[in-house]
């Protein structure tokens, strides 16, 4: 089925921040909506496996290698050619300096050669607008909490693309970077998410009272500690390993997992009731996170929440979610960037556009 | 044949539009800017303004010739996949070539020639070239490679080499006994020259794969460290 033809205008979206290439292709149609076209994404995952994180270099090479071929692959999904683009959406920042520089540069190479307009957008905004595409257009006003190896944030967004806030955030290690350090401790592999999510279900999310970080009454009330968690949990496991005990890997897993999504869902749920917003978007890597979802359903569901969560594909980096930010400021009418701008690493939640 | 030239691999951010016609390039518009911190936001605007001035279409451009290193990853990257989407975006083929075969074919000195440029971390990357033939350009003696100064010394001993060209030739030449020579930047003319023989032949261009010459800095993790050690670091 092709994709070509029909009122709407395409956007090509690209996404190097971290570790994934992503180009993903859009529709933005004439009556608002923006429809999904094709997501492409090439990984340099299993090249850090062994580092235990993402090194910057490594996934700035693999960027360039997979630059073009992934987004030859987003055309041949949708069925279309290049000629059909109508604008170029790219991450701008936040992410990795080196390895944001390779899509900046390629978008704004595709956009200068088919002379379309460029968008520079927040990496961040993706992650809320990627769930336009599946679960069709958000309310004006909404909360997000996104969780990821990369970030674990709670921001306010008005129009999917016009106002963002950020109403809290990790005062050190993101989620996704704290499941990376205790599957460490506890010798399972690299990410850690899915091998603690498995490890967990077999385990007793009571068995160990791990610490809630930052939910003392003088503590702020929005951001998340998650470092002083991952420290409990590997002085917990020294200590046992210390008195020739057998590692309750299950039990940790499942109670280092409780107190993770304990905090993040229990924040979530106060800052939308105390802001008045009745819808809460979670996404990022993290948000496929089986206890993390369950128990935001079932939180929201209590506090009359309406809990929007995309697909686990969409949820993780890719290029769709940068295609999509682009459409919805196309949509509005802002202006495109200029093919001067820079790659901005450590670009502010509230800069939807750079210029 | 119309050739879009680009190279980012030294300080100067090069772009240029070049008439290929009896095997001597002939550029017919260029922009380079030396700075190492923009590579990024100059090198589409330069292109742009490039065929502006020229008054050619990317319609019309035959090839992309880009330099492929060796240079500082970050900023070489940037010209290299700025070639590979614009090679993809206008259906045209696009030719690597090293960077320092790019000085060397512009370097008007008899002799045979050192090409050095700055490889950060105080080394240099550097390769060596025959004198030129009657085209200008040169046959390489000894390939890329990445060493300290000091080393290069002990390297070049019995080397023909009399000049040296490239960004840091006026650094060095002295300690070497070389006379320092221009270019010290690829220029849009010496790309092309250096992509020469495919061009004419048309043949299939090499892969675009950089000329890094060292491995990224990584290490892999130990064992975990004790919590006592952790918290004694803060
Ligand atoms: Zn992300």
């Amino acid at each position: 089925m092709s994709a070509k033809g029909g009122p709407g205008r395409i956007v090509l979206g690209i996404e190097t921040s971290c570790d994934e290439t992503g180009a993903g292709l859009v529709r933005l149609e004439p009556d608002g909506s923006v429809r999904l076209l094709a997501d492409a994404v090439a990984s340099s995952v299993d090249e850090h496996a062994r580092f235990g994180g993402v090194v910057p270099e490594i996934a700035s090479r693999a960027h360039l290698e997979a630059m073009e071929p992934t987004v030859r692959r987003a055309l041949d999904e949708a069925g279309i050619g290049l000629a059909d683009v109508d604008a170029v959406a790219v991450t701008a920042g936040p992410g990795l300096a080196g390895a944001l520089m390779v899509g900046v540069s390629a978008a704004k190479a595709y956009a200068a050669a088919l002379g379309v307009p460029l968008y520079g957008v927040n990496h961040l905004l993706g992650h809320v607008a990627v769930d336009t595409l599946e679960n069709g257009p958000l309310p004006r006003h909404c909360l997000a909490l996104l969780v990821s190896g990369g970030h674990t944030q709670l921001l306010s967004v008005s129009g999917v693309a016009e106002e963002v806030t950020e109403i809290g955030s990790t005062i050190d290690d993101a989620a996704g970077e704290a499941y990376d350090k205790v599957a460490r401790i506890l010798e399972l592999p690299y990410p850690g998410g899915p091998p603690i999510d498995r490890a967990a279900r077999e385990g007793d999310p009571e068995a160990i009272a791990f610490p809630r970080g930052l939910t003392g009454p003088r503590d702020p009330k929005f951001d998340f500690s998650f470092s002083g968690l991952k420290t409990a949990v590997a002085r917990w496991v020294e200590q046992a390993r210390d008195a020739g005990r057998q590692l309750p890997i299950a039990d940790i897993a499942a109670s280092f997992q409780e107190a993770v999504a304990d905090v993040l869902t229990d924040k979530a749920v106060r800052a939308a009731t105390e802001l008045g917003l009745d819808t809460l978007v979670l996404s990022g890597g993290v948000a496929a996170n089986s206890r993390l979802s369950a128990l935001a359903r079932q939180r929201c569901a209590e506090a009359g929440i309406t809990l929007r969560v995309p697909r686990p594909r969409l949820c993780t980096d890719n290029g769709a979610m940068i295609a999509a930010v682009g459409a919805h400021v196309m949509a509005t009418g802002v202006e495109p960037s200029s093919l001067g701008i820079s790659a901005d690493p450590g670009m502010p939640v509230s800069t939807v556009v750079a210029y | 044949m119309l050739v879009i030239a680009l190279d980012t691999s030294t300080p100067a951010v090069t772009a240029g539009l070049v008439e290929f016609a009896n095997s001597r390039p002939q550029s017919l518009a260029e922009r380079a800017t030396v700075n190492p911190r923009a590579h990024g936001e100059l090198l589409t605007p330069q292109l742009l303004d490039v065929l502006a001035e020229s008054g050619h279409q990317l319609g019309e451009v035959d090839a992309v010739v880009v330099g492929a290193g060796p240079g500082p990853f970050t900023g070489l990257r940037v010209g290299m996949v700025t070639a590979a989407a614009l090679g993809h975006a206008a259906g045209i083929r696009v030719y690597p070539v090293s960077s320092l075969d790019a000085i060397a074919n512009r370097v008007v000195e008899d002799s045979p020639v050192l090409v050095l440029t700055d490889a950060r971390r105080r080394e240099v990357y550097w390769a060596t070239y025959d004198s030129p033939t009657e085209l200008g350009t040169r046959r390489r003696l000894t390939p890329p490679t990445v060493d300290s100064p000091r080393d290069l010394v002990t390297k070049l001993e019995g080397s023909p080499v009399a000049a040296a060209a490239g960004e840091l030739a006026a650094a060095h030449a002295p300690d070497l006994g070389l006379k320092a020579v221009d270019p010290a930047h690829p220029s849009p003319e010496g790309l092309v020259s250096a992509a020469g023989r495919e061009l004419r032949s048309g043949t299939e261009p090499h892969p675009l794969v950089p000329m890094y010459l060292r491995r990224p800095d990584a290490a892999a993790p130990g064992p975990p460290k004790t919590v006592t050690a952790e918290r004694g670091r803060t």
